[in-house]
C-alpha cells in the first residue's frame, strides 16, 4: 500500500501536533520546509487527542485541527478521540 | 404525583451531531416532484441510489464551521495589520518575486471567486444534505479566500504595478484565458462533473502542486502576508480536498454504471489542471528568487507518489491512474523552461514582467535539470542576453497559435523529442482545430460541441474584438499601463523603485 | 460523441472565416529555431500570393534571427496540414490549398538554431 501523508503549519500548536503524531506513529518520517512540516506514513496514520492533550496542557478538540491543517493525502476517519488517515486495504466496493 | 427524573443532559458526540444536521434537514418534496425541484441530478448519467450513503468524514457541524474560520480570519487580519504596519514589502528577497504575486492574483483569486459561484450553484442542487452542506461550507470557503487575497496582496499594489485591476484583467488578457476558460468549462458542466473536475482533480489531485511551493515559496522570500493568507486558505482546503475524495468514492460505490463516466471526467480534468499548473511549475523554477524545490521535484512528491497511492486505492472500484499521467512525467524537465519561454516571448502584452535567469539561478536549474537544462534551455538563454546587451531584447513579434482547449501558446513539445513543437489536429464540422497534446486533443473530440465556443485571444484580437490592432490598444483594452506594467524587469519602474529602497537601505544602516 | 446537455446544444464555430474581415488565419512554423517558442497565427487574404507571404510578412516576425537571412528558399522543404508539400510560389495562398487555419510547418535544412541548437 501506499503512503498517507499530512502537512501541517509550523507553528506552536502545529509543533506541539507533530510530536504527538511522532508519538503515537513511530513509523512516521518527518520533512521540514518553509514554514509547513510534511509527515507521510506507511498505511496509516493517527491522531489521539489524549496524546495532544498531553503536550498542549488543555482540553484540545480534535475539529482544532482545522486550524494547523495544510494538506492531506488518505481517507479521514475522525471521531472525538481520533483522527485517522488511511487507505483502505483491498476492501471490495459496495456496489448496492 | 411521580416527579420527572432529571433530565440528564448529555454532550452529543461528533458523529450525532453531523448526523442531526446532515439526516434531519432534509425531505421529500410534496408541492413539486423531486425531479423538478432538482432538475441536474440526473442528466449527466450518474445514478444515485442512496444519498444517505454520503459521509462526510470532517463531520463539521455549523457551529464549529463558524467558530474555527472567525478564528482563522482573526488570525489573518492580525498579520496583514502588522505586515502593512511594518512596511513588510521591504523584507521580501527581490521586487521580481511580486511578479508571482501579479499572476497569482490575477490567475488565481477570481477562480476563487468562481469556485464561490460553482459551489453555491452545485449545494443547491444535489438532492442529499451532507454534500449540500458540504458544498454549502466550501461556497463561503471559497468566497472567503477571493476577499481575503484581494485585502492582503492590496498593500503591493500600493507600491508595485499591475497589480491594480485584476477581475477585468482576469477577462480579458490572453494568458488568463487560459485558467478563466479551464473554470467555465466545469462551471458550464452539471454538478457530478463539477464535482470531480475541481474537488477531486483539482483539489484532490493537484492543488498541493500550487499552494503548497508557492506558500512555501512565500516564507522563503519573506512575504509573511501571502503566507498567511495562503494558509488560511489551505487549511480549508485541507477540508476540501476530503470532498473531492469523498465525493468520488461516493458516485463509484453508488451504481457500477458511474465507473467510466468517472474515468472519463478523471482523464479530461487531471489534464486540463495539469496545463493550467504549467504556470506554477515556471513560479516555482524561475520567479521565486529564493527557491524551494523544483518544479520536477514537487511534480514527483506530489502527483508520482502521492497519486500512486491514491489511485491504488481507486483501483478496487476499477479506476485507473489518469490518462496521459505518463506524458505529464515525461514532459516535468521541460515544462517550466517552455512555459517561461512563452512569456518571455510575450512579456510586452504581459501585465508582469519576465527576465533572464542570473548565472547562480542558471546553475541551480543545472543542477535540478540535468538532462536538459545545459542543453537546451541555457543556450537559449545566453542568445537572450546577447541580444539584450545589445539593447535588442528580444519580443516575438507575432502573436502566437493557442491550443483549442487549454488555450496555451503551442509551445509544448513532443513527448519525446524536446525540439519539435507538438502538432494536433481533428476536423469537425468543416473547420480545423489544433492541439497543443493528445491529451487537449481527446478533450476536445469528445464534446467538440462545446470547444467550438472557445473564445481564443489572438482569434480575438484579429477579429478586432480588443480594443484595436497594436499592441498598445490592445493592452489598454486589458486595462495595461503599456510601458509599466508589461516588458522586462530590466528598465521597469518596479526595479527603479526597487533599487532606490536598496540604496536607501544600504546609505542608513540600522 | 456530445455533450451531456439538459437541452438542445448546438453553437456555430466562433472562429468560422467570415468573423476575420475578408482574412482567413494561417499558423507557420519556423522548425528547429524555438527561440521563437510557439507556431505563430497570421491573418492574410486567401487572395495572397505565396511569395509575398514569405517576402513581405514573414521577414517582420521572424527576421530578428540571425539564421532568417541565411535561408535558401529552394532548399526548404514544407508540411501543409501534416503532409508533404511544395508551394507554388506565384500562385496564391488559396491556389496553394492553404485554407483557413491550415498549418505550414518548414524545415531550413543547415541552419537548425543557433550553433546547431535546436531550441534557439
Amino acid at each position: 500500500m501506499g503512503k498517507v501523508s499530512i502537512t501541517l503549519q509550523n507553528t506552536d500548536e502545529g509543533r506541539m501536533l507533530v510530536d504527538a503524531i511522532v508519538a503515537d506513529n513511530p513509523a512516521a518520517e518527518v520533512s521540514r520546509m518553509p514554514a509547513l512540516t510534511k509527515i507521510d506514513c506507511e498505511d496509516r496514520l493517527s491522531l489521539r487527542r489524549e496524546t495532544i492533550e498531553e503536550r498542549i496542557g488543555r482540553r484540545y478538540d480534535l475539529q482544532e485541527l482545522q486550524l494547523s491543517l495544510i494538506s492531506l493525502a488518505g481517507n479521514v476517519e475522525e471521531d472525538d478521540d481520533s483522527f485517522t488517515l488511511a487507505w483502505s486495504r483491498g476492501a471490495s466496493p459496495k456496489h448496492s | 404525583m411521580n416527579a420527572m427524573p432529571p433530565l440528564k443532559q448529555r454532550k452529543l458526540s461528533l458523529k450525532e451531531r453531523y448526523s442531526h444536521l446532515t439526516r434531519g434537514l432534509g425531505w421529500e418534496t410534496t408541492y413539486q416532484p423531486m425531479d423538478k425541484v432538482f432538475p441536474y441530478v440526473s442528466y449527466e448519467g450518474i445514478k444515485i441510489h442512496d444519498w444517505e450513503a454520503w459521509e462526510d468524514p470532517f463531520r463539521l457541524t455549523m457551529d464549529a464551521y463558524w467558530k474555527y474560520q472567525a478564528e482563522k480570519e482573526r488570525k489573518l487580519y492580525a498579520v496583514i495589520e502588522s505586515f502593512a504596519q511594518n512596511n513588510g514589502h521591504l523584507n521580501i528577497t527581490d521586487a521580481r518575486y511580486v511578479n508571482a504575486l501579479k499572476l497569482f492574483l490575477t490567475g488565481v483569486s477570481p477562480l476563487e471567486y468562481s469556485a464561490h459561484r460553482g459551489y453555491a450553484h452545485v449545494g443547491r442542487h444535489f438532492v442529499g444534505a451532507g454534500p449540500r452542506i458540504a458544498c454549502q461550507m466550501q461556497a463561503i470557503d471559497e468566497l472567503r479566500h477571493a476577499q481575503t487575497q484581494m485585502h492582503t496582496m492590496s498593500h503591493y499594489n500600493k507600491f508595485f504595478d499591475g497589480l491594480h485591476d485584476a477581475r477585468h484583467m482576469h477577462d480579458r488578457v490572453w494568458y488568463l484565458s487560459v485558467p478563466k476558460s479551464f473554470f467555465e468549462d466545469a462551471c458550464s458542466a452539471g454538478p457530478f462533473e463539477f464535482l470531480t473536475s475541481i474537488s477531486f482533480s483539482f483539489e484532490y489531485v493537484l492543488t498541493n502542486l500550487l499552494f503548497v511551493p508557492f506558500m512555501s515559496g512565500a516564507a522563503y522570500n519573506g512575504d509573511m502576508a501571502t503566507v498567511t493568507f495562503g494558509f488560511s486558505a489551505q487549511s480549508d482546503e485541507a477540508r476540501h480536498m476530503t470532498l473531492g475524495l469523498e465525493i468520488i468514492k461516493f458516485m463509484l460505490e453508488q451504481d457500477e454504471g458511474n465507473v467510466p463516466i468517472v474515468q472519463r471526467w478523471i482523464d479530461k480534468w487531471f489534464w486540463r489542471g495539469y496545463r493550467l499548473l504549467g504556470l506554477v511549475s515556471m513560479m516555482m523554477d524561475y520567479m521565486l528568487p529564493k527557491r524551494i524545490m523544483s518544479w520536477a521535484e514537487a511534480w514527483e512528491m506530489y502527483f508520482e507518489q502521492a497519486g500512486d497511492a491514491l489511485f491504488e486505492d481507486l483501483s478496487r472500484y476499477g479506476i485507473r491512474k489518469p490518462k496521459y499521467h505518463e506524458v505529464a512525467s515525461k514532459e516535468k524537465h521541460r515544462l517550466s523552461h517552455e512555459v517561461w519561454s512563452i512569456f518571455y516571448n510575450y512579456t510586452h502584452a504581459a501585465a508582469f514582467h519576465t527576465w533572464l535567469p542570473t548565472e547562480d539561478e542558471m546553475k541551480w536549474l543545472s543542477a535540478k535539470y540535468p538532462d536538459t537544462f545545459d542543453k537546451y534551455y541555457r543556450p537559449r538563454f545566453k542568445c537572450w542576453s546577447e541580444m539584450a546587451a545589445e539593447g535588442k531584447r528580444f519580443y516575438n513579434p507575432t502573436l502566437p497559435q493557442l491550443c483549442t482547449t487549454c488555450q496555451i501558446p503551442m509551445g509544448f513539445t513532443e513527448p519525446d523529442d524536446p525540439t519539435t513543437i507538438c502538432f494536433r489536429s481533428a476536423e469537425y464540422k468543416g473547420e480545423r482545430y489544433h492541439f497543443c497534446s493528445d491529451g487537449c486533443k481527446d478533450i476536445f473530440c469528445y464534446e467538440p460541441e462545446k470547444y467550438v465556443q472557445s473564445w481564443l485571444p489572438v482569434h480575438q484580437i484579429y477579429m478586432g474584438n480588443c480594443g484595436g490592432a497594436e499592441v498598445k490598444d490592445v493592452l489598454d483594452w486589458y486595462h495595461l499601463n503599456f510601458g509599466v506594467d508589461n516588458f522586462d524587469y530590466e528598465g521597469s519602474p518596479d526595479q527603479k523603485l526597487w533599487d532606490e529602497w536598496q540604496a536607501q537601505k544600504a546609505a542608513n544602516p540600522v | 460523441m456530445t455533450v451531456s446537455a439538459i437541452s438542445r446544444y448546438e453553437f456555430k464555430a466562433r472562429d468560422r472565416v467570415e468573423n476575420f474581415h475578408g482574412n482567413q488565419i494561417v499558423y507557420w512554423h519556423w522548425e528547429e529555431h524555438l527561440m521563437f517558442c510557439a507556431p505563430i497565427a497570421l491573418p492574410m487574404p486567401p487572395s495572397m500570393p505565396f511569395r509575398a507571404a514569405l517576402e513581405t510578412v514573414l521577414p517582420g516576425c521572424y527576421g530578428a534571427h540571425p539564421d532568417w537571412s541565411k535561408i535558401d528558399w529552394s532548399k526548404v522543404t514544407w508540411m501543409l496540414d501534416s503532409r508533404p508539400f511544395k508551394p507554388n510560389m506565384d500562385a496564391s495562398l488559396a491556389e496553394n490549398n492553404i485554407g483557413h487555419k491550415s498549418v505550414l510547418r518548414f524545415w531550413t535544412p543547415g541552419l537548425q538554431g543557433i550553433d546547431g541548437i535546436p531550441t534557439c
